[in-house]
């Protein structure tokens, strides 16, 4: 027999495969992910983005007002800047926090480079591997991703149409006590809720409050949305009731512009300490030119006539979303948020958003699934829909086509009796920036 | 002094796998760069036409996974133009991007192949899904591999053990076309034979063996790691040799042009059997030709700089 050619050794085209860390070890190439890669071209209805429309904004105006700041400012906005953040933006940052009734000092408030890095930042500073995390049912997908790159254990709780239930909060925490465990944070977005769409009742806040001061639990409240309803005044946030055992989470990403990058959190003091100089440690600084085009911004243009703007816009979104389900998938239902930009659809029986997603994206129309939204890789059964980008129109088509997919679907779950699709739950899966 | 040729890479599109087409775009853009070839790329939308007549390349390289970038459509459509390009032509990329229109030709041409049934969705309401998954297990056995009849990067392929399995692989598939082919598992030396041609004419580059610990699913293909390659792979002279006859009568009997790859089984007994053949196909960073050309000798530049060349037509090459 021939010798084998000489052979050289194999390779799995990373020198560094067996360096990484074990919290790298979930991260993989995602299906789910590669299929998103087409959501941007314009034959594509996108419902999955949650990107604000940034066309509803006086660009003109804005980019006047950044031309004129790094003119006159350039050498402190163009340089590094407080840990903490930017303090004349910590001052307007508490006339925002007013509106929903939150007095604060600007020494309570930590600019972050959006609330996503608060997220990351609190998780970091109160979370060993195996701590619990207590989270709606569904929860946000970008704090799931964060919660699991920390390996924290995350129990969802489950909400309804007036969100987080109560006595469902007081079940998992005394149950989780009882099995001896460490439960460190509530997570919640109280208002309109992504990706629920719900709002959490004014006569619950109270009472998740005193049951997760109960049982020593601190609560995350993460309210980007908040100012984006439809109907009445902003409702009281949670920290506006209890300075001690809230962590509150904003962001002008939603209100404004998320390419600026700038959230905030507004903690107690000790916690407060920690965050900055968990912060400082991560990125230094936020940035001050983001910071200072916001500051800016707040200062010179009647924000709230923006917000009120965005919020009739939004609204008729939501309306030609929900009008449209409702001719075109009369077997599905959701929730109709009374602000924020998305819907949580519950398809017909034994249907699978995640199975689903190649023939949407084969029928030009992308959504995400309701995998995403939950630590345990369900959730297959909803779906979450975002009307906050794409125009009436194209909401509508959207839906026409969703429908169409939902149909075949149907026929699929007909003919072989499931299309459940469970895998390992990896953050890969997940959306990217543009979409979560 | 020679004339560099105007390539224009085609790249993107919108099928399942326009993410791994954009990576591959990008990595043969810049290896065609630094062998001084002035490149550009284009994603497939309304803007390519005008931007083809405006720039008039010597040469499109379609770097488009699934759909119209390997069914056909597109190199018909530079065929209509007369923009000469790189790869196979429509009718036989039709054929080949049809896995099991494929098989039937190369098994034809006396290659052997797993055994298969091909199977529309439709036909599973008709006759009734229990009935012909019974059938289908009953002729061919366990395992399955059961995959989309078109596609690629493993979207929608699902090894099944076990019968009870079945539906759910059938489902996954049916996500991704309306058409399942379904063969019979075989096992042995998982291997990719990359074919190209150049000036020096057409030539089987050394194949490349795969070793992962589950399928060679997509993350196995695109996450640097999950997946060891030998390459070349560790096979006999006699076994390689035999490799590289099976794709290049692969390549030629289903009328490939300048460029392909094979994805084969080696059985322990010897028999070589083909599974599928792609005309367009991966360039990425863990894709399997590249890595062909590398244990090869040659420079990745070098080589694509010569495929671009032998694409070119003839007058037009000789400047």
């Amino acid at each position: 027999m021939t010798p084998p050619t000489p052979s050289t050794p194999g390779t799995r085209l990373d020198p560094w495969f067996g360096a990484y860390a074990m919290r790298a070890h979930n991260m993989r190439a995602s299906e789910v992910r590669a299929l998103f890669a087409v959501v941007n071209r314009p034959e594509v209805v996108s419902l999955a983005g949650g990107m604000p429309y940034l066309e509803g904004l006086p660009l003109e105006s804005i980019a006047a007002s950044m031309e004129r700041l790094i003119a006159t400012h350039g050498t402190t906005a163009l340089q590094y800047g407080s840990g903490q953040g930017h303090e004349a933006l910590r001052e307007q940052i508490l006339e925002v926090m007013k509106l929903e009734g939150i007095d604060a000092h600007p020494d309570d408030v930590v600019v972050t480079t959006g609330s996503q890095q608060a997220l990351d930042l609190v998780t970091r500073i109160f979370i060993d591997p195996g701590d619990v995390i207590v989270a709606e049912a569904p929860s946000y997908v970008g704090a799931l991703g964060v919660f699991r790159s920390y390996q924290a254990d995350v129990v969802h709780v489950p909400l309804d149409e007036h969100g987080l239930i109560p006595e469902a909060l007081e079940e998992t925490l005394t149950s989780l006590a009882a099995q001896g465990r460490r439960v460190k944070l509530l997570y919640t977005i109280p208002n309109f809720h992504n990706p629920a769409g719900v709002t959490l009742s004014l006569e619950r806040r109270p009472r998740i409050l005193e049951i997760a001061r109960r049982h020593g639990v601190l609560v995350v409240e993460d309210n980007p949305y908040g100012l984006l309803g439809f109907g009445s005044e902003p409702l009281e946030a949670m920290r506006a009731t209890d300075g001690d055992g809230v962590l509150y989470l904003g962001s002008f990403s939603k209100t404004f512009a998320p390419g600026f990058r700038v959230g905030w959190v507004v903690a107690p003091h000790a916690v407060r300490e920690k965050l900055v100089l968990a912060s400082e440690s991560a990125i230094l600084c936020p940035s001050n030119a983001s910071q200072m085009a916001i500051s800016t911004y707040l200062e010179t243009s009647d924000w709230k006539a923006q917000i009120k703007a965005f919020q009739v816009l939004y609204r008729e979104r939501r309306d030609a979303m929900v009008g449209a389900l409702a001719e075109h998938m009369p077997d599905a239902s959701w929730t109709v948020p009374d602000g924020g930009f998305y819907t949580w659809v519950k398809l017909p029986e034994g249907l699978d958003s995640k199975s689903m997603l190649p023939r949407a994206v084969t029928g030009r129309v992308a959504y995400v699934p309701g995998t995403a939204f939950f630590a345990d890789g369900t959730g297959g059964d909803h779906m979450r829909l975002s009307y906050c980008f794409p125009t009436p129109d194209r909401i509508r088509e959207g839906v026409r086509r969703l429908a169409s997919v939902v149909n075949a679907e149907r026929e699929l779950v007909e003919i072989f009796g499931t299309t459940a699709h469970l895998d390992d739950v990896t953050d890969t899966d997940n959306p990217g920036p543009d979409l979560v | 002094m020679t004339h560099s040729p105007r390539v224009l890479v085609l790249a993107g599109g919108l099928s399942h796998e326009r993410d791994v087409s954009l990576r591959s775009g990008r990595r043969v853009a810049e290896a065609l760069r630094s062998a001084n070839v002035d490149v550009s790329v284009h994603d497939v939308d309304a803007d390519l036409l005008p931007a083809l007549s405006q720039t008039r390349p010597d040469v499109v390289w379609p770097l488009l996974h699934g759909a119209s970038g390997e069914d056909g459509s597109i190199r018909d459509v530079l065929d209509l133009l007369d923009v000469p390009y790189v790869g196979t032509g429509p009718r036989a990329s039709r054929i080949a991007w049809s896995k099991p229109v494929a098989k039937s030709v190369v098994a034809r041409a006396g290659l052997d192949t797993p055994d298969y049934v091909t199977l529309p969705q439709s036909l599973f309401r008709e006759l009734g899904a229990q009935a012909v998954m019974a059938a289908v297990v009953d002729k061919l056995g366990l395992p399955l591999v059961v995959k989309p009849s078109r596609g690629g990067s493993a979207l929608g392929v699902s090894l099944v053990r076990s019968a009870t399995d079945l539906p759910q692989a059938m489902v996954s598939c049916f996500a991704y076309g309306d058409v399942a082919l379904i063969e019979r598992a075989v096992e042995g030396i998982e291997v990719a034979a990359s074919v190209v041609e150049t000036s020096e004419g057409l030539r089987a580059l050394p194949a490349v063996e795969i070793v992962t610990e589950g399928p060679y699913d997509y993350d196995a293909r695109y996450n640097p790691g999950r997946t060891e390659y030998f390459a070349p792979a560790r096979l006999t002279s006699a076994q390689a040799e035999a490799v590289g006859a099976t794709a290049i009568a692969a390549h030629e009997a289903l009328g490939l042009r300048h460029i392909s790859r094979t994805d084969l089984i080696l059985q322990p007994d010897g028999t070589i059997q083909f599974l599928e053949v792609n005309v367009a196909p991966g360039m990425t960073e863990t894709s399997l030709l590249p890595q062909a050309v590398v244990a090869s000798g040659w420079a990745l530049p070098a080589l694509y700089k010569s495929v671009v060349e032998n694409a070119l037509p003839a007058p037009a090459s000789v400047v």
